[in-house]
C-alpha cells in the first residue's frame, strides 16, 4: 500500500484530488474507454439528504458528465436483491472498476461492510449498525429514529475487484480504525483491513487519523512523500495530453 | 406570468458561471430554464437522465428575478391616467421600455380621476403576459379616488371621493368593472371601508391602505383594515400621518402583535433618496423586512427630461430626480427607475454584495432574452 501523509483535511482532499485526475487523464480515456470511477453508496432515494441529492450537490452538477454515465443503487427499487445483482453486471458491462474512492468508518468499515462483513461479499442489502445510525445522525437534525437502518451497499469482494483502490482517511476520530486497517491482521471485524490483500491501495489521511499508528510507521511513510508526490506533480491537463500522444507517455509509480 | 407549454421535449437553457439568489443569499448556482420556467437540474439528471441543450455564460454576474414594479403611473410620457382612444399603445411603450430598468412585470396605476377617466381607460388594459414586446402587465392598480383629503398628496381634491353611501356599489359606479384591476389603495380611515375592503378582497384584489390623515386613522383602525382584507401599505411613510410613539398609525403595522396569524403585511418603499430618508428606510426594513416591496411611483415624466409634464389632472414640474405638483413643494411621483431605486436601496441599506453596482445588463422574460445593454452585446 501508499500511506499518503499530509498536515491537514484541506491538504488530504487536495492531494487525493490531484491524484485522481492524474490518474484519469494518464488512462486516456475516450468514448470507447471509459474511466470507471467507483464510490460506496449511501441513504435511499427521496430523501432530501439521500445519496442522490450528494452527488448531485457535490459532484456531479459542477462537471459535465452524462447522466446516463451515473449508476447509483436505488434504495426504492422493489425487488432490492435484484437491484443489488443488475448492480454488479453494471460493473462488469463496464469493464470493471478503474479506481474506487471511499473512506472508511469509526468501526473500520468500507462502505456499508459493517463488522462481521464477509471480506468475500458482493452489493447486497444491509442491516446499518448502531455507531453508523449514529454517525449518520447529523443528516437527519440528529433525530435517531430518521435515520435509515438499511442500506444498499457494494461488497468487500466487489472493492477488491477494482484495480485500484484509495481510501480517505482524516481526523482522529478514525485513527484507531487506521491502525487496525493496516497494523493489524486482515480482519472480518475491521472490513477495510481487506486491502492489505489488494495489489493497489493508497491510504491517504491527515496527521490526525495517524494518532494510533506507530510512530516508526508513520515516520516510514513520511520519508516516501518525496517519491509518493510525483503522483501528483506535475499536474496533468487533458489539452496538454493531446500533444503529448505522438511522444512517449510516461510510466505511472508503482510500488 | 405563464410562459410556453412546458413539453418534456422543450430545450432545456442552462444559465453557468453566475450568481442566483436564493433563500435571501447570492450563491454561486446554475439557473436551468425549459419551456419558461425554471427547473430542478437535479430532477433532470436522475429521472430525465437529461443535460442541458443550450449553455449561456453569464460572465459571473448576478441572475436577479425580474423585478415587479406595482406602483407605475406612467412614463416615456405615457399618462395612464388619461382617457385618451388608444390606451393600449401607451401601456405597450412603456412596458417596452423599462424591460431595461430590469422590470418584467408591473401594475399601471391611475391616480385619482373622475368616473369618466376610469370607465374608458381600466376596459382599454388587460392582463397580459410578458415578452419581447415587453413587461406583462399583471393587472391594474387603483390608487384613489377614496382616499384622505388631508393626505392626498398629489391627487387633485376635486376628485377625492367616499363611500358613505353606498360602499363597494359606489365604489363600482366609480370604477366601473374590475376585471382587469388587481390593486386599488384607499384611505381605511373612510365610513364602511371594512364593507369594501371585504368585497374586493373577496374577488381577489389586493387592498392597500394608502394615503390616510384623520386624527382617527390610528394603528387600531389599520390592523382593523387588515383583518378585513387589506395586505398592502401605499408607499409607507409618505401622504400618512407620520410615526408618533404613542400612535404609531399605519407606520405603526409593520410590527403590529395584533394581526391575523401567518399574515404578512407588505408595504411599498420609493427608495428614489427624495421621497424616504434613508434613515427612514433603514428603519422600516429592520422592523419588517419580509414585507418590503421596492416599488418606483413613477410619473410619465419618467424618462424624458426636466420641464413640466403632467399627471392626471395635475401639472407636474420636473428637476433632476425629483417631481412637485407645479408650483407647490408636494411630492408627485417619482421619476427614478426602478434599478436606481434598488441601487439606492443598496446604498441604504448595505447588503453583503460584493462590489457588484446593480446595473442592469440583460432582461430575459421567461427564459428569454428581452433586453441587453449596449456593452453586453459585443
Amino acid at each position: 500500500m501508499k500511506l499518503i501523509i499530509l498536515e491537514h483535511y484541506s491538504q488530504a482532499s487536495e492531494w487525493a484530488a490531484k491524484y485522481i485526475r492524474n490518474r484519469i487523464i494518464q488512462f486516456n480515456p475516450g468514448p470507447e474507454k471509459y474511466f470507471t470511477l467507483g464510490l460506496p453508496t449511501g441513504l435511499p432515494r427521496d430523501h432530501p439528504e439521500s445519496y442522490h441529492s450528494f452527488m448531485w450537490n457535490n459532484f456531479f452538477k459542477h462537471i459535465d458528465i452524462h447522466p446516463e454515465n451515473t449508476h447509483i443503487l436505488d434504495g426504492n427499487a422493489i425487488d432490492l436483491q435484484a437491484e443489488c445483482d443488475a448492480f454488479e453486471e453494471k460493473i462488469k458491462a463496464a469493464g470493471g472498476i478503474e479506481l474506487f474512492v471511499g473512506g472508511i468508518g469509526p468501526d473500520g468499515h468500507i462502505a456499508f461492510n459493517e463488522p462481521g462483513s464477509s471480506l468475500v461479499s458482493r452489493t447486497r442489502v444491509k442491516t446499518l449498525a448502531m455507531d453508523t445510525i449514529l454517525a449518520n445522525a447529523r443528516f437527519f437534525d440528529g433525530e435517531l429514529t430518521k435515520v435509515p437502518t438499511m442500506a444498499l451497499t457494494v461488497g468487500v469482494g466487489t472493492v477488491m475487484d477494482a484495480r485500484e483502490v484509495m481510501i480517505l482517511i482524516t481526523g482522529a476520530h478514525k485513527a484507531f480504525a487506521l491502525y487496525k486497517a493496516i497494523e493489524e491482521g486482515v480482519n472480518h471485524m475491521w472490513t477495510v483491513s481487506a486491502f492489505q490483500q489488494h495489489p493497489c491501495t493508497v491510504f491517504v489521511c491527515d496527521e490526525d487519523a495517524t494518532l494510533e499508528l506507530k510512530v516508526k510507521t508513520v515516520k516510514y511513510f513520511k520519508g516516501l512523500m518525496l517519491v509518493h508526490n510525483k503522483l501528483v506533480d506535475p499536474l496533468y491537463s487533458i489539452k496538454e495530453k493531446e500533444t503529448e500522444k505522438s511522444q512517449s507517455s510516461k510510466k505511472p509509480y508503482s510500488d | 406570468m405563464r410562459g410556453k407549454q412546458s413539453a418534456a421535449g422543450a430545450r432545456v437553457l442552462q444559465f453557468t458561471n453566475c450568481r442566483i439568489l436564493r433563500g435571501g443569499k447570492l450563491l454561486r448556482e446554475d439557473l436551468w430554464v425549459r419551456g419558461g420556467r425554471i427547473l430542478d437540474p437535479e430532477k433532470l439528471f436522475f429521472e430525465e437522465r437529461r443535460v442541458s441543450d443550450e449553455r449561456q455564460d453569464c460572465g459571473g454576474r448576478i441572475l436577479a428575478p425580474g423585478f415587479i414594479d406595482v406602483q407605475i403611473n406612467g412614463g416615456f410620457g405615457v399618462d395612464f391616467s388619461q382617457a385618451t382612444e388608444d390606451v393600449g399603445s401607451g401601456v405597450a411603450l412603456v412596458a417596452r421600455r423599462i424591460l431595461s430598468h430590469g422590470v418584467t412585470s408591473f401594475c399601471p396605476t391611475l391616480v385619482t380621476s373622475p368616473p369618466e377617466v376610469y370607465h374608458k381607460v381600466v376596459p382599454q388594459i388587460p392582463v397580459k403576459s410578458g415578452g419581447p414586446h415587453g413587461a406583462g402587465v399583471l393587472g391594474l392598480h387603483l390608487e384613489g379616488p377614496f382616499i384622505s383629503r388631508e393626505k392626498r398628496g398629489a391627487h387633485p381634491e376635486a376628485h377625492l371621493r367616499s363611500f358613505e353611501a353606498n360602499a363597494f356599489q359606489d365604489l363600482l359606479a366609480t370604477y366601473g368593472p374590475l376585471d382587469n384591476v388587481r390593486i386599488v389603495t384607499l384611505a381605511p380611515e373612510l365610513g364602511r371601508s371594512h364593507e369594501v375592503i371585504r368585497e374586493l378582497t373577496a374577488r381577489g384584489i389586493c387592498v392597500s391602505l394608502g394615503p390616510a390623515g384623520h386624527s382617527v386613522a390610528d394603528l387600531r383602525a389599520a390592523e382593523d383594515a387588515v383583518w378585513s382584507g387589506a395586505t398592502f401599505i401605499t408607499h409607507l411613510f409618505n401622504a400618512m400621518l407620520p410615526f408618533h410613539h404613542r400612535d404609531p398609525g399605519i407606520v405603526g403595522l409593520l410590527t403590529s402583535d395584533r394581526l391575523p396569524a401567518g399574515r404578512c403585511i407588505f408595504y411599498g418603499m420609493i427608495a428614489d433618496g427624495t421621497h424616504t430618508n434613508p434613515a427612514a428606510l433603514r428603519i422600516a426594513h429592520r422592523a419588517h423586512p419580509q414585507g418590503l416591496v421596492l416599488v418606483t411611483d413613477a410619473i410619465p415624466a419618467l424618462g424624458l427630461g426636466n420641464g413640466r409634464h403632467t399627471l392626471g389632472q395635475q401639472e407636474v414640474e420636473v428637476d433632476g430626480l425629483t417631481a412637485y405638483v407645479a408650483g407647490t413643494k408636494t411630492l408627485s411621483g417619482s421619476i427614478a427607475p426602478m434599478d436606481v431605486c434598488v441601487r439606492h436601496f443598496l446604498q441604504a441599506t448595505d447588503f453583503v454584495v460584493l462590489d457588484d453596482s446593480l446595473h442592469v445588463q440583460a432582461t430575459y422574460i421567461s427564459g428569454e432574452l428581452v433586453w441587453q445593454a449596449e456593452a453586453a452585446r459585443q
